[in-house]
């Protein structure tokens, strides 16, 4: 980037891109965006999706819908694309689960593979006794090994703080290492954010989750 | 387990929040978004506005409140009133509602929460119950809390689960705006036999009414007069719960500058 993109770009507020596949929750997440300053724009072809500088691909649903919407509009490859040049990418909630390589429900769907992993149903049933899925509420994330979260996109969150969850699918990652948040629902560990170079990702609702969730988006549209 | 909510409940008549005494009696409390805002800022784990006319008039006038709302609250809203088919969720939800509360076009048509729950997923829909004392139990009200059905408030209950409801706001007309307390009993019946969150309407006068309600079954309280009339302080009420052992939302109070 030259310098004076840069300069602007500082002075007129990050521009972020949300790609738009009829997902329900685009006004939030555009709302808490435009709330910290940021330029929004809604990315709904391939190209606007290449040529965004910061990209949020959020999502409520099911993975085999997301991914077929995706696909139908041509934004899978887009996505893929972009990922390589190493732009700044949070997926949330489905859009999260979407950046790993697939989703088993219903059989097995393949996902945009970004990250090592899969995505799994969260276990109805934990410790002899029935779990309520989905997982709805305000729940407490912690680092995994009590790594530290400075400079992650949980910088500024304290341990223990609590986020907003809805979801009944869960991200399994191969990698450890990219695993920067967990939380504890009911005795199954759930992935709750992930961070890997340029890619991050929030199973909870950032838009949703009050002050702690502002914080954290304001730490991406630092990156 | 996600902890206990404290929710803040905005009855809204035209363009202002209102509130009454057992369902009746509304008197304007003031505007509703500033009420909303402040209650966000103090804390509320989430908001959720009635549309008190609109089964009345036939239409949900919330639209443009909740566009508004969506620009300050960054928690999860539910939106309730006049709501009779999918369309009307879904336009809801557009413009940044993440529920949907059906009370009385769900008791003339048990159906449309089955297809909400299709449509949208269950975690969308909230069934919401308007439960009036009688000789033996409940009776479930319709036009908040206006119109008498006949059915009974716990067979209700149990039904809006298995026809795919993901919550119940359960309010209790007799104790609502009252200050005296839940209706605990009340409570304790319908959260004995459900598999999904409760939250309990109506009653709340001090912290421990809130607790009381918690310890009878409850996931949820919705506070409403409390709140606007400044009996009791979302943070007095989060440490009562805290004291008593039971866990709510935990952030860091900082200045997001």
């Amino acid at each position: 980037m030259s310098d004076g993109r840069r300069y602007k770009r500082e002075a007129m507020g990050r521009e972020v891109a949300i790609i738009d596949y009829g997902t329900g929750n685009v006004a939030s997440v555009a709302q808490a965006l435009e709330r910290l300053g940021a330029r929004v724009e809604l990315a709904a072809r391939p190209s606007e999706v290449m040529s965004a500088d910061s990209l949020v691909l959020p999502g409520v649903g099911a993975f085999g819908d997301g991914m077929r919407v995706l696909k139908e509009r041509g934004l899978d490859d887009a996505l893929m694309e972009y990922s390589l040049t190493g732009r700044p990418l949070l997926g949330i909630c489905l859009g999260m689960q979407l950046l790993f390589e697939s989703g088993e429900e219903f059989g097995s769907t393949k996902g945009l593979g970004l990250l090592p992993g899969k995505v799994a149903a969260i276990p109805r049933e934990g410790e002899g006794r029935a779990r309520k899925v989905p997982h709805v509420g305000w729940s407490a994330v912690t680092p995994p090994n009590g790594q530290d979260w400075t400079g992650s996109i949980l910088d500024g969150v304290l341990p223990g703080e609590s986020v907003y969850f809805v979801h009944s699918y869960m991200a399994v990652p191969d990698m450890d290492s990219c695993r920067i948040a967990e939380c504890d629902y009911d005795g199954c560990v759930v992935t709750a954010a992930i961070q890997e170079g340029p890619l991050v990702g929030c199973q909870f609702h950032p838009e949703k989750s009050g002050k702690t969730g502002l914080r954290i988006m304001r730490n991406f549209l630092k990156m | 387990m996600p902890g206990a909510r404290v929710i803040a409940r905005l009855d809204i008549k035209g363009p202002r929040v209102v509130k009454g005494i057992r369902f009746e009696g509304l008197r304007v409390v003031g505007d509703p978004n500033e009420l909303a805002k402040g209650y966000y800022d103090e804390g509320a784990d989430e908001i959720i506005y009635i549309d008190t006319v609109a089964s009345l008039y036939g239409r949900n006038s919330l639209d443009t409140i909740i566009s508004e709302a969506v620009r300050e609250i960054f928690i999860p809203i539910t939106v309730g009133g006049g709501i009779r088919s999918v369309d009307d969720a879904r336009g809801l939800l557009r413009i940044g509602a993440d529920k949907i509360a059906v009370n009385t076009e769900a008791l003339k048509r048990p159906g449309l929460i089955t297809e909400l729950s299709r449509a949208l997923g269950s975690q969308c829909v909230v069934a919401s119950i308007q439960a009036k004392r009688r000789a033996n139990g409940w009776e479930a009200y319709a036009d908040y809390g206006r119109e008498h059905t006949g059915i009974d408030a716990l067979e209700w209950a149990r039904k809006v689960e298995s026809l795919g409801a993901g919550e119940i706001l359960l309010s209790s007309v007799d104790m609502d705006g009252t200050g005296q307390g839940y209706d605990v009993e009340l409570i304790r019946s319908v959260a004995e036999n459900a598999g999904i969150p409760v939250i309990a309407s109506g009653g709340m006068g001090s912290p421990m009414h809130c607790l009381e309600a918690i310890r009878s079954g409850a996931d949820a309280v919705a506070l409403a007069s409390s709140l606007h009339y400044k009996k009791a302080g979302l943070n007095e009420i989060r440490a009562c719960l805290m004291d008593a052992g039971i866990s709510v939302r935990q952030w860091e109070e900082r200045s997001l500058s």
